[in-house]
């Protein structure tokens, strides 16, 4: 009965997150930050995961590394649940799972040359000699772009955003990872940049054969490198698919009003006025039933009584919709 | 354009002092504005932009050098005693800007300072001003108005935030609204509402209206004309339509090709634009963004091209070798 509300049919999958709950305290309250996920990520795959700020993309992804403990529900990696996991178990289990964030420049200790910032997680991860350490420090930076012998003696702030976000996936890469998360990667940098550090995820993907969740609030930028997208609003999955299908033909009615927001770089497409309505509320008091139903248009009765379960509405896509915009066989 | 320009920018220069020497900001920019008209300014960070804006509002940190000329609904903004430009700002030359926490006092209700600006600059009384106050909240979409007034700005969200700052910069219905990255800081959803209320207000009170962007989707739409800005000088400049119908910059053509698009096929390579802008301390010779264009020749790295009008007069481009019209044989 619980398989049901999985979106599975996957293979291989390298990472299973079933049924996640996240919540925390802010005073006597609590915030539902990540309510019943389940998702899964194939070998190979590039999952993109979407939605606004505050809708729990972020929480999921530090869930996923136990960064912050959920409060129920199982994070499979490769097999093995990582919530079950403590202290030795659990850190050598990470060195095989990065991430990459947001402020490239936030992330790199100022006080510290970039070889030894890239070098640090071969330190604490035991490798003791100095010059493989080099070597493979050499490799990572060469790979993402960069000059090792022209980078490795200075300080971050020498170096402009997008400069600095190379040396964060290189040391995101430096331990050959086979996972790595990337929170908002490029939403920091300039539109010239950002698709300079898109096309170097793509191909570290692909030299490193890596598996990636991509969490991202801008669509377009998703669905370019995401081989599928889960899109969240206020901490539960609205919807899942192929990419390329997901955006022809949502079925989710927030997937249709996060398309119809961006906004197009072209004068003959007029912006459609009042695509949305209101804000979304609070995730310490989120609403009965469906949490989208105070914005949505299709809502009626059964949206404020009942949770939608996530479920097939055309291959290989899964919404959680009373009424779909697209309704499979 | 018909109409008289309402704001002239007329070669502004703005010069900021660094330790590494003098940061050329703005070069050289001419502008027009007509009444009710939309100019969008589209260009990275660092290309002058916001320094552009706020030499428009006199607003320039205190070392800045402005030089050229800013004529606003004929006066010249740079000679106006402090006191009357201080009179013209927020009445009938308004802001607003990407993070409404910097206009918005976090320690006076909304309903405070809305009222203090409605009281400051059109005399009304008290109980005119509050209901006044009420109106503008109503108008940019704020639900329960009375009761917003008593909230302070940290108890809404951004999103409401952003329009009480909007209701603020039209509450003495200004000729000329300056929105500087109005919705970078909102979310998507959020960010499509915002642009439509300005756009309806605008239209609604004939106001012109300037949105710098890094955004050349914003622009699109919502614009009747275009400066794209690159290294403190205007590049490009034409109506909007033309301008994204044939693109003659290479800089605007690779800002445009860069961005991804919803409706290309996953893992598409982007055709990204190689380095990074010039140290705007050391300012190249030619054209600044010669060291990152795949068209540029000897030339291009020796002189600077002026921006200079096409074919057509209200088309004009800074570069040697534009992007050929499609019907001519390929050079």
């Amino acid at each position: 009965m619980m398989q049901d509300t999985m979106p599975s049919g996957l293979r291989d999958p390298l990472l299973k997150v079933e049924h996640l709950v996240v919540e925390y305290a802010v005073g006597s309250k609590t915030v539902h930050a990540v309510s019943d996920v389940s998702l899964e990520v194939a070998r190979g795959e590039t999952l993109g995961l979407v939605g606004e700020s505050g809708c729990g993309k972020s929480t999921l992804g530090r869930a996923v590394l136990q960064l912050r403990r959920p409060v129920s529900g199982r994070v499979l990696f490769d097999g093995e649940d990582l919530t079950a996991m403590q202290g030795e178990t659990l850190r050598r289990m990470r060195r095989r799972v990065q991430l990459i964030f947001q402020d490239p420049i936030a992330s790199l200790n100022p006080r510290r040359r970039i070889g030894d910032i890239v070098a640090e997680p071969l330190v604490i991860s035991g490798v003791k000699d100095a010059r493989q350490r080099e070597r493979l420090v050499g490799e990572v930076l060469s790979a993402v772009g960069l000059d090792p012998g022209l980078v490795i003696g200075r300080l971050p702030h020498e170096f402009s955003g997008g400069q600095c976000q190379r040396i964060c996936i290189a040391r995101a890469l430096v331990l050959n990872p086979e996972f790595i998360i990337c929170d908002e990667p490029v939403s920091a940098l300039d539109v010239s940049i950002r698709a300079q550090i898109l096309n170097l995820l793509e191909e570290m993907k692909a030299r490193y054969g890596l598996t990636l969740l991509f969490i991202a609030h801008d669509l377009a930028v998703v669905k370019a490198v995401s081989d599928r997208v889960a899109v969240m609003y206020l901490g539960r999955l609205c919807e899942v698919g192929p990419s390329e299908q997901l955006f022809a033909h949502p079925a989710h009615p927030y997937t249709a009003l996060l398309i119809k927001a961006i906004p197009v770089p072209d004068p003959d497409v007029r912006p459609a006025e009042r695509v949305a309505v209101g804000e979304p509320p609070s995730p310490i008091a989120p609403p009965s039933g469906c949490r989208f139903r105070t914005r949505c248009p299709r809502a009626d009765q059964r949206c404020i009584n009942e949770v939608p379960e996530l479920r097939e509405v055309a291959r290989s896509q899964f919404a959680a919709c009373h009424h779909p915009l697209i309704e499979g066989g | 354009m018909s109409e008289p320009a309402l704001l002239s920018v007329e070669a502004v220069a703005v010069d900021l002092p660094t330790a590494r020497g003098n940061l050329r900001a703005v070069d050289q920019v001419d502008l027009k504005v007509g009444a009710g008209r939309t100019l969008g300014i589209v260009g990275e960070s660092g290309c002058g932009k916001t320094m552009l804006s706020r030499a428009i509002l006199q607003l320039l940190p205190k070392k800045a050098k402005l030089s050229g000329r800013v004529m606003f609904d004929g006066q010249d903004l740079a000679r106006l005693a402090p006191e009357r430009l201080r009179k013209l700002r927020g009445r009938s030359l308004a802001v607003v800007f990407q993070d409404p926490m910097t206009s918005l006092n976090p320690v006076l209700t909304i309903g405070t300072q809305l009222i203090e600006t409605l009281q400051e600059h059109l005399e009304l009384d008290g109980h005119a001003a509050k209901k006044r106050s009420v109106e503008l909240l109503a108008a940019v979409g704020i639900p329960a108005p009375e009761q917003r007034l008593m909230q302070y700005p940290h108890q809404l969200s951004g999103g409401m935030r952003q329009r009480v700052a909007i209701a603020i910069a039209l509450s003495c219905e200004p000729k000329l609204l300056i929105a500087d990255e109005p919705t970078t800081a909102l979310d998507v959803t959020i960010q499509a509402q915002i642009l439509d209320l300005l756009a309806r207000e605008q239209r609604r009170r004939h106001m012109a209206m300037i949105l710098i962007t890094h955004d050349l989707g914003v622009v699109a739409g919502r614009t009747d004309e275009v400066a794209v800005m690159y290294a403190g000088r205007v590049v490009e400049r034409a109506p909007t339509s033309a301008l994204f119908k044939k693109m003659r910059m290479p800089y605007t053509e690779a800002l445009l090709a860069a961005i991804p698009k919803i409706d290309a096929a996953p893992h598409t390579p982007l055709p990204a634009i190689s380095g990074r802008p010039p140290d705007p301390t050391r300012p190249l010779q030619g054209c600044s963004f010669s060291p990152r264009c795949r068209y540029a020749n000897g030339r291009c790295h020796l002189d600077k091209p002026v921006l200079a009008a096409a074919e057509s007069g209200d088309h004009q481009y800074a570069c040697f070798h534009p992007i050929a019209i499609k019907t001519g044989v390929g050079a």
